[in-house]
């Protein structure tokens, strides 16, 4: 049964296959049997997921139907959860437990999802590996030395590890994308604005997205159709027309333009990465797409402006932890200064506080116009390249990352090189554009990632030319030894 | 320009993170090592480029002026780490 999509599950369920009390036992039961290697779940929430179940299975014995009605999900422990803790990976909120639910976990729960736990992250969403959060590194399950990617490193493990069929991520910089492509996952950061974050704890909140990790495409549309809509509670939410993500999942590509960046392709990335990108271009183009190259001659600029844009805004949001109202407060202050700076300094890990910095150093006086500005100046010259290039082309096709996982730990003493790993995924955050990775191959038995980029709010364009993609290859079905 | 010791102590403290004396040189070096990265943006050309806030440059929505929320005092306060009567208590800030 853990081997189901949620597609499956939604035929499963509506045929009376199982019940969605059978399926979240067996999938609690192989999350407590397998997880301990992994250490992709903070919470498991058994009693909350039983009683969804039962719920989800009464409400279809009244005649309800629904494709996400009894089907299991996890969320990144960044996504509020009343009355259950939801830690960000840090210290400063083990003891939180937020107050109310976050809009994506309100919409899920509504539509019948059983919420099975939160899972691990980098600390504040801050990584791409995984080993910032508090709670200890998360493993990949095709290889338990090596990282998962990040920050949604235990909601990538867990689906790839078929402890699930999909979980919520979050995206800011590539932290969807990356983890998905590391894990062998179909992984999209939806256009900025579709998903609302109201509930999400921000990292920086101009880039932030929520969205879905699974193993299909089919089953991305399936979850994004939950998550994805206007709330009024989210200041920048776009009110904009949902549309149905798994009506032209099979829509024809004959004729689908695809641009290659030649920026894509340059020094850095692994070249057996490479020819793998160029394997799966020519199976699009079997299905009838036509390849050109392009340019995005700014991308160079991103990973320097966003290390600019992601802490300046990290700093100003995370200010809001001070010991006082809730989360982590330091043991004797003794004054008010005293409460802040130790429960700041003891509740935050060293990444964190890092980006904290950063932040506070380029939104000081005297340096805002040379590095805030500057960046949010770089930022439109990053946009105005994809706006050019969708003039010519419909989708973007390129690596998701320049590298398979590395071994856990590798890059620790080099925060540097961790960041160079995004090199790829961070334009469309700045740009605010949806992304999709999807599995394209396997190196040294490492899963790779293909991306796809579109225009505004066509998602359902990358569903489609992933799903297609689905149809004629098999390396999304492919399972890590032991799980 | 590099950052000195006493720079990021600066930092920190406006950034009201407590530092250990023992971990500033190696926050200083990683500090200097961002900043390097991030100063390759300072030769990019964005002469009349207007800086971009929002990706689709939409603008902060108004409401009517009505009360939507209800008190949630309690349930705020739960989760503090100190409060009495209603209020978040902190150390005594005047003498």
């Amino acid at each position: 049964m853990h081997q189901l999509t949620l597609a499956e599950i939604a035929r499963g369920l509506a045929d009376k296959s199982f019940s969605s009390e059978e399926l979240t036992r067996t999938l609690l039961a192989r999350i407590h049997q397998l997880d301990p290697q992994l250490n992709s779940f903070i919470s498991v929430t058994e009693e909350l997921a039983l009683s969804q179940a039962r719920a989800a299975d009464a409400r279809r014995a009244n005649g309800e139907a629904g494709a996400l009605l009894g089907a299991p999900i996890a969320h990144k422990d960044l996504f509020c959860t009343q009355g259950i803790r939801t830690s960000c990976g840090s210290k400063m909120l083990d003891n939180f437990k937020a107050p109310y639910d976050a809009t994506v976990v309100a919409k899920l729960a509504e539509a019948g999802m059983v919420t099975l736990g939160k899972t691990n992250m980098d600390e504040f969403a801050m990584g791409s590996a995984n080993e910032s959060s508090h709670y200890g590194p998360v493993k990949n399950p095709w290889n338990l030395e090596h990282v998962p990617g990040g920050s949604s490193g235990g909601s990538a493990a867990a689906v790839a590890a078929r402890l699930l069929p999909a979980s919520t991520g979050t995206d800011t910089g590539g932290s969807i994308r990356q983890p998905a492509a590391l894990t062998n996952l179909t992984g999209l950061k939806p256009t900025y604005g579709r998903v609302s974050r109201w509930g999400m704890i921000a990292y920086a909140s101009s880039l932030d997205q929520g969205g879905p990790l699974a193993r299909t495409a089919e089953d991305c549309a399936l979850l994004l159709q939950g998550m994805a809509g206007f709330d009024a509670k989210d200041s920048t939410c776009i009110d904009e027309p949902v549309g149905d993500y798994s009506a032209n999942l099979n829509a024809s590509l004959q004729g689908l333009r695809i641009g290659l960046p030649k920026e894509y392709f340059g020094a850095g990335l692994d070249p057996r990465i490479a020819d793998l990108v160029q394997a799966s271009v020519r199976e699009l183009e079997k299905l009838g797409a036509v390849v050109k190259e392009i340019s995005l001659p700014n991308m160079q600029h991103a990973i320097p402006a966003y290390y600019v844009i992601a802490p300046a805004e990290a700093s100003s949001n995370l200010s809001r932890f001070d010991g006082v109202r809730y989360g982590y407060r330091c043991e004797n202050p003794k004054d008010l200064t005293d409460l802040y700076k130790r429960s700041r300094g003891e509740g935050f890990g060293a990444e964190v506080q890092r980006r904290i910095m950063v932040g506070a150093y380029a939104l000081s006086a005297g340096y805002y116009d040379a590095y805030y500005l500057q960046a949010q100046k770089i930022r439109r010259l990053i946009k105005n390249d994809f706006m050019a290039a969708f003039n010519d082309v419909d989708v973007i096709l390129g690596p998701t990352t320049p590298n398979p996982a590395w071994k856990i730990g590798a890059k620790n003493n080099d925060p540097i090189a961790a960041y160079l790993e995004d090199v790829y995924t961070i334009t469309a955050n700045l740009a605010g554009l949806p992304g999709l990775s999807m599995p394209a191959g396997f190196v040294e038995g490492l899963p790779v990632g293909v991306q796809l980029l579109a225009p505004y709010f066509q998602e359902g364009r990358l569903l489609n030319v992933a799903h297609r993609y689905q149809q004629v290859t098999d390396w999304h079905t492919r399972a890590p030894n032991g799980f | 320009m590099a950052l000195e010791r006493c720079d990021v102590e600066k930092i920190a403290h406006l950034a009201r993170l407590g530092l250990n004396d023992a971990d500033l040189p190696r926050t200083t070096d990683a500090l200097n090592s961002i900043l390097a990265l991030v100063d390759q943006m300072q030769a990019v050309d964005t002469t009349g480029i207007e800086p971009l806030a929002h990706p689709l440059e939409a603008s902060q929505r108004l409401r009517a002026d009505v009360v939507t929320e209800t008190n949630h005092r309690d349930s705020y306060q739960a989760i503090a780490p100190a409060t009495e009567n209603g209020l978040y208590l902190v150390p005594k800030v005047i003498e």
